[in-house]
């Protein structure tokens, strides 16, 4: 029984006492959630700006013909926009990311931003999915009475349109920010050293597998957590309105 | 009348949604203060003519002068026209996530360039005067179907609206909510209002109406003041049309 115990004590040591070790995985946090932070506000960037392009295009030109030069413009935009959208979902995450740092990224390989990029890229083209579909689901006649008023296009989607939309999307949003940050476990691909990576190479230095990827797995679900609990926060008090 | 008094002129209007022709030359005056009361058939076109008249919907032929400017030119900017023409939709259409307050004082303050304070106090005497002034910082989903409307009207009042476009204020309400809606809407037409009101409700277009207007598949086939058109109607549909609603 004392050799069971001795052990654990010993792999825990080993884990992460022995070579400040813990002081790597905790570095190897920071690196996941940096890229992560960055990759998210790109997304979001990207997102909302393809969402309200392939939206206004939808609800303006789907069923008409091109007017003036603007319709031809949005037209071409739109149409770039959905190239971006397949190529995006339509190819894994890492061939992606390798792709940025071993060929576009080929000679500075700049690892974090290649990987904020690459991630931010990826993450805006689901973003836009999910907040065009919120942008759509909000009734025709919001529109209809912010025109009424005398807004314009843009007013009415910034006053409007978007903020409700925002609020029914935020749960899927939500998702995808988690999503996100687990899917930068692949950063290590591009010899970025994230937490899953740190934990990998515990592994493969200690021979010990069972303490560095329990604990890396504890730490990602740790963080899921915590943005849940802030996401559920937030909903709450959008939801201030619908008494 | 002089020709000054026109508000709005229609000419020779014509709208198709695709192969579907549903405004088929439509010509009308619309003076200061007029009460024009719209009635037809579902599917008449009588909802698309006023959805023209501010562009909600675009008119695919013809013309239409607001204030002696032609609104069907694609050069005017339209969203200066439609400060000054209120619209009261039959869903409401008040926006869900603002207070009712907010809901009122967003076009004045964003649009008009007012102070939020002097939009706020114009709002509260507008909701005071249709008795909802302590709902103002209520959420639309806290009101009742005649409330909502009621806050419909003034959130379009606030803009100072030379005119207001109703369709079919009443026809997505309870029948016990009607009559506070059409109130309100009764009230305004004394005051001097120029109003184009879509409706099935006969008794406000006989109460209150300068002139009634019938349309019939996409075309206006029959006008007078209400004290002729409803006792005396001389088109065959029209008479059809008001012994099945009245």
């Amino acid at each position: 029984m004392g050799e069971f115990f001795q052990g654990i004590a010993d792999s825990f040591t080993k884990t992460f006492i022995t070579e400040d070790r813990w002081l790597q995985l905790l570095k190897g946090l920071g690196v996941t959630l940096e890229i992560t932070f960055f990759a998210l506000l790109l997304g979001v960037a990207i997102g909302f700006l393809v969402a309200i392009i392939r939206s206004t295009h939808d609800m303006n030109l789907s069923n008409r013909k091109c007017h003036v030069f603007g319709d031809y413009v949005l037209k071409v935009i739109n149409a770039i926009c959905n190239l971006y959208i397949t190529v995006i979902r339509g190819t894994p995450v890492v061939i992606q990311l390798m792709i940025m740092y071993y060929i576009i990224f080929s000679s500075s390989r700049e690892g974090i931003i290649a990987a904020v990029l690459s991630f931010g890229i990826n993450s805006g083209a689901y973003v836009a999915e999910i907040v065009r579909s919120g942008i759509m689901s909000i009734d025709r006649g919001q529109f209809e009475a912010s025109r009424s008023l005398g807004f314009n296009y843009t007013s009415t989607m910034i006053h409007i349109i978007i903020p409700q939309a925002f609020k029914n999307v935020l749960p899927a949003l939500g998702n995808e920010f988690i999503v996100l940050l687990k899917e930068t476990s692949v950063a290590g691909y591009v010899a970025l050293q994230d937490l899953t990576y740190i934990g990998n190479l515990i592994r493969s230095r200690t021979y010990e597998a069972f303490f560095p990827l329990i604990t890396v797995a504890v730490i990602y679900l740790v963080i899921v957590l915590i943005i849940s609990f802030f996401l559920k926060k937030l909903e709450r008090r959008l939801r201030n309105s619908d008494h | 009348m002089t020709t000054n008094d026109v508000l709005i002129k229609v000419d020779n209007l014509h709208k198709s949604f695709g192969e579907v022709e549903v405004l088929k030359g439509i010509n009308a005056e619309i003076h200061k203060g007029d009460v024009i009361v719209v009635i037809g058939a579902s599917g008449s076109g009588k909802s698309t003519f006023l959805r023209c008249l501010n562009k909600l919907e675009e008119p695919t032929g013809g013309k239409i002068f607001f204030e002696g400017t032609d609104i069907t030119d694609p050069h005017i900017n339209i969203n200066l026209h439609r400060r000054k023409m209120g619209m009261v939709f039959q869903q409401f259409n008040l926006f869900p996530h603002m207070t009712v307050l907010k809901n009122m004082i967003l076009g004045p303050t964003k649009l008009l360039k007012k102070s939020k304070e002097e939009a706020e106090r114009e709002a509260m005497k507008l909701l005071e005067r249709v008795g909802l002034s302590e709902k103002a910082n209520a959420y639309p989903n806290q009101l009742s179907g005649g409330q909502k409307q009621r806050v419909a009207i003034v959130r379009a009042l606030c803009m100072n609206p030379d005119v207001l476009l109703f369709d079919e204020p009443t026809s997505a309400l309870d029948p016990e909510m009607v009559g506070e809606v059409l109130d309100v809407m009764k009230q305004l037409a004394k005051e001097g209002m120029t109003m184009v009101v879509v409706t099935h409700e006969m008794g406000f277009a006989r109460e209150v109406a300068t002139n009634v207007v019938f349309i019939d598949e996409g075309k206006i086939v029959e006008q007078g003041e209400p004290e002729e058109f409803f006792t005396n109607p001389k088109n065959p549909r029209l008479k059809d049309f008001l012994s099945k609603v009245l």
